[in-house]
């Protein structure tokens, strides 16, 4: 009892003399080894405390903060995406639309064209034909008119010739040998 | 006017919490500002937003979140994520304290080499701790690097097995040295413009225009130490981590 009575005694007049020396520039504090208990077990207490608080509290909730951030950003990258990719398939239904749009409207073109062509070509040949046969009926008077306006020729030329003969000669001159000189001189 | 760039490394006890054998156990200035820290990383970490869109003090903690996320994945890979919490806790403790020492009247907890000690064993022995689990007499392999010479290996293996057990020496003394040379340069040049202005008056108001420019400049500087020892520390953890999750190199 009396040794700790003086332990007790003993650290603390050493302290306030060390305190001392250190008030007039004699120790260096940081050397002073009666400061080292107090300043361990503070350390000791406000280091375990912070790690504590900075295991148990602050970094799960700063990380949770940043990885919420992470993934709020990665869902709103997604969602841009797949948006992206509707807008090119609309536009790539609409091209395709466009396209079978034009050639529908080509393959009509064509149908019409080809139809209104036949149409004239029929129509065209109905009246080649027609006409062709008016000419023919035309070509087929004119010999007619022509045989029968050659065949009055003749005859006119012979009456011609008998009256000529008839005149010259005062003799009228039988027929058959009139004709038969008009025949020689049409031959001729 | 004196200049005593040591005093802000006192610690000062502000109530006692109890005995441990002859140690007296003391609420510090020390322990305040560590408090200030594991405040500021709660209230960075938990009261802020978890909005779709994140607004400041969200950025702030999904950048501190992906900063060192991003430096576990290159460093160890995707197993090293295991220790993210550690090496997280790791980087916003020292970050924070090293911030926050900078402003003036404040304490440096990491100008204390127990205290980065504490911290470099911590990983000293995460390592080996799991490492020896993990991979059993394997993770000894670290020792023993390919494509050595027969002749030479011994003294290979003498570094390797010499500069693994003094990694939490470099690994501490590295963060304290900055923070304690950092802040007696500042204190010094601080005091400057001050002397001067109290000792020699108009002449010393315009002299001290020199100091204070450097302070200011050295402020900066400090700013930018205070992160990057943080950094320093988590990446050396990722690394000495990476050896005990992949002990072949």
């Amino acid at each position: 009892m009396a040794e700790s009575h003086g332990g007790a005694k003993g650290p603390a007049a050493g302290a306030h003399t060390e305190a001392d020396g250190g008030h007039h520039g004699g120790g260096f504090p940081p050397f002073e080894s009666s400061s080292f208990a107090s300043q361990l077990v503070s350390l000791a207490i406000f280091f375990v405390l912070l790690y504590v608080i900075v295991s148990k509290l602050a970094l799960p909730r700063i990380g949770g903060a940043i990885e919420a951030r992470q993934n709020k950003i990665e869902g709103d990258l997604a969602e841009a995406q797949k948006l992206k990719d509707q807008s090119e398939a609309a536009l790539k239904a609409y091209e395709g639309e466009l396209a079978s749009a034009r050639s529908r409207a080509q393959a009509i073109g064509n149908e019409s064209r080809d139809k209104a062509n036949a149409q004239a070509d029929a129509e065209r040949k109905a009246l080649e034909e027609q006409l062709a046969a008016k000419l023919a009926e035309a070509e087929k008077t004119i010999a007619s008119t022509r045989v029968a306006a050659m065949s009055n020729v003749r005859g006119i030329a012979a009456d011609a010739a008998g009256q000529i003969v008839q005149q010259l000669t005062g003799v009228v001159p039988d027929a058959a040998s009139v004709n038969a000189a008009v025949d020689a001189s049409l031959k001729g | 006017m004196k200049i005593d760039p040591i005093h802000q490394f006192n610690i000062e006890p502000l109530f006692t919490l109890g005995h441990i054998g002859n140690h007296t156990i003391a609420f510090t200035n020390s322990s305040l500002y560590m408090l200030v820290a594991v405040a500021i990383i709660s209230i960075l970490m938990l009261a802020s937003g978890t909005q779709l869109i994140p607004g400041r003090l969200q950025s702030v903690a999904e950048i501190s979140y992906e900063f060192v996320a991003s430096t576990i994945r290159s460093t160890a890979g995707a197993e090293g994520m295991k220790f993210f919490p550690l090496i997280f806790s790791l980087f916003m403790f020292i970050c924070v304290s090293n911030l926050v020492g900078i402003i003036p009247y404040t304490f440096t907890v990491s100008s204390h080499l127990i205290v980065t000690a504490a911290l470099a064993l911590l990983v000293f022995f995460t390592v080996l701790i799991y490492g020896v689990a993990k991979n059993g007499l394997k993770f000894f392999k670290i020792f023993v690097p390919h494509g050595v010479p027969g002749y030479i290996l011994p003294l290979v293996m003498f570094i390797e097995v010499l500069s693994f057990f003094l990694r939490p020496v470099s690994h501490s003394v590295r963060l304290f040295a900055n923070m304690l040379a950092g802040h007696i340069a500042l204190k010094v040049f601080a005091g400057f413009v001050a002397m001067l202005g109290f000792s020699l008056g108009a002449i010393g108001w315009v002299g001290g225009v020199l100091p204070l420019a450097l302070t200011v400049a050295l402020t900066s500087l400090e700013i930018l130490v205070a992160f990057l020892q943080a950094y320093v520390f988590a990446i050396l953890t990722c690394i000495y981590l990476n050896d005990a999750i992949h002990p072949g190199h």
